[in-house]
């Protein structure tokens, strides 16, 4: 049973510590409805995966690039509204997935923990997963650090600087995409984006750089692991809504510390 | 003269079929001043986004030098209040040597704010943070969007001249978009007047008489009192000849002097 807990504290804490420096990014260029469409999406990377018996976690991770391309080049028209757009695709997409579920009778997914996670099931394969991509995205951030923060500052700043806005954009988006097909298992499809956003914006009261947020973020993510973990194990709530009940009161007593 | 650094010709632009910039040739060279200045619409900063090679013209062909380095400072930098940053992490962005920020920094004045946000900056702080941005990279062309913006009078001043002295040290081409022609800069500048084309062009002085620069800004000339000529009578609006031309110069019957 210990390894239950064990393997799941761990899952947690690798996804958590990517997603603070990952969400301060999406907070910061005000994507978070973006991150929610992409999120929605990759149930229906799952659901490709299983009826084409893929591999789940590549067929997330394709699914989710798609629609990130798919994202940027709507978003160039001006006919709508970004949120608008965002609004008709992140629901779509949701729905798209949960049809295309339905309609595969031979087939037995457990909805909830694609919705909500299920950090209680988590293996060794999986954390294999989860640190593998885990790393390669951390390499990835670390590695485009300076210009995503232009980019975030100033986009024509920086490309007047010579930074390749597009490359780095495309990167972004890839991180995102990788992040979403492991923090599923965590916290599911549903609950994502709030990984990304409430340690971000909780660390924001607090830090001076934005690399202090960065790194603040993946400490109060990795908090709420923890602390929702063990409101889970004693109280027996379900792991993910309670990891994510318990960054939002984290997030509530930053408040108090009253913001700069 | 020396060789264009960079060099519009027959450049035009359309947005949705709408025209927002007509056959403009513009040539900049290493040491020179160009300031564009227009009414509001005029295209003034779609022409500098060409320039910088942000936008694409959509006609029209622009040479740039090899060894073209160009520094920008833009109208505004809207930081997302989420965003926290100092003004010593902001200009490491581009420029890993801490010392080398120092030195910029002291350059325009503002050191002493090295560890503050970049939120609790000032008008003039935050243009001054911008232009140090901009010189870090040792251009050889500023490209300075309504510098003084947000600014007050006495800040303007100074942040001219601040301009010009980095211009003279860089021996840099500057191209400014302004409100105002400028004394400070009115000895070596070459002023643009720009209103979807080129209305004139020539030195501050030359420019001021020319009957398109008044047609455009019309009796509002109060705005404009750091002009090497001085305001002794009143511009007729109705006087001035629609003139499209280039710098026909003084053709107009008010009397200077």
């Amino acid at each position: 049973m210990i390894d239950v807990l064990l393997y799941a504290l761990l899952a947690g804490i690798g996804v958590a510590i990517i997603t603070g420096p990952l969400g301060a990014f999406i907070v910061w260029r005000r994507m978070a409805y973006f991150g929610d469409t992409l999120a929605h999406s990759s149930l229906l990377g799952i659901a490709i995966a299983l009826l084409f018996s893929i591999d789940p976690t590549l067929s997330v991770i394709v699914t989710c690039l798609m629609f990130a391309m798919i994202l940027v080049v709507l978003q160039q028209q001006k006919n709508l509204a970004s949120d608008t757009l965002l609004g008709i695709l992140s629901h779509t997409s949701l729905a798209i997935g949960l049809v295309a579920m339905a309609l595969m009778p031979d087939v037995r997914v457990d909805l909830l923990s694609l919705l909500f996670g299920d950090l209680l099931t988590v293996n060794k394969n999986d954390l294999i997963t989860i640190y593998g991509i885990g790393l390669i995205t951390m390499f990835l951030l670390v590695k485009l650090w300076n210009p995503l923060l232009a980019i975030t500052i100033d986009e024509e700043l920086a490309r007047v600087e010579g930074v390749r806005f597009k490359a780095i954009r495309t990167a972004f988006m890839l991180i995102i995409a990788l992040e979403i097909a492991v923090a599923m298992k965590v916290v599911g499809v549903l609950l994502i984006t709030a990984l990304l956003v409430i340690p971000a914006a909780t660390a924001r009261s607090f830090s001076k750089t934005p690399e202090q947020m960065a790194f603040f973020a993946s400490i109060i993510g990795c908090l709420a692991v923890l602390l929702g973990l063990a409101c889970s194990w004693y109280i027996d709530t379900p792991a993910g809504p309670s990891i994510v009940l318990c960054a939002g009161l984290l997030f509530l007593i930053s408040l108090f510390r009253g913001n700069r | 003269m020396n060789a264009p650094l960079v060099k519009l010709s027959g450049i035009s632009k359309y947005f949705n079929g709408e025209k927002a910039l007509s056959a403009i040739d513009l040539s900049i060279s290493q040491g020179q001043i160009i300031t564009l200045i227009g009414p509001n619409g005029a295209g003034k900063t779609t022409l500098v986004k060409i320039v910088l090679g942000l936008v694409d013209a959509s006609e029209g062909a622009i040479y740039r030098s090899p060894d073209l380095r160009i520094g920008y400072m833009p109208q505004k930098l809207h930081i997302d209040t989420t965003l926290p940053i100092t003004l010593e992490r902001f200009l490491t962005l581009t420029e890993k040597s801490t010392k080398l920020c120092s030195a910029v920094l002291d350059e325009v004045g503002i050191l002493r704010l090295l560890h503050c946000p970049l939120s609790s900056l000032s008008g003039g702080e935050m243009q001054r943070a911008l232009l140090a941005r901009a010189i870090l990279r040792k251009p050889n062309f500023l490209v300075l969007d309504e510098p003084v913006q947000g600014v007050d009078v006495v800040g303007q001043e100074a942040l001219y001249a601040l301009i010009s002295q980095l211009h003279d040290r860089l021996n840099c081409a500057v191209l400014m978009v302004s409100h105002d022609l400028h004394l400070v800069m009115s000895s070596t500048n070459e002023v643009i007047c720009l209103n979807q084309h080129i209305c004139c062009h020539g030195r501050p002085d030359q420019v001021s008489n020319n009957p398109a620069f008044i047609e455009l800004f019309g009796d509002k000339t109060t705005a404009y009192t750091t002009y090497t000529h001085h305001h002794d009578h009143d511009h007729d609006l109705h006087g001035a000849v629609k003139n499209t031309g280039a710098a026909d110069i003084n053709e107009r019957g008010c009397l200077h002097d």
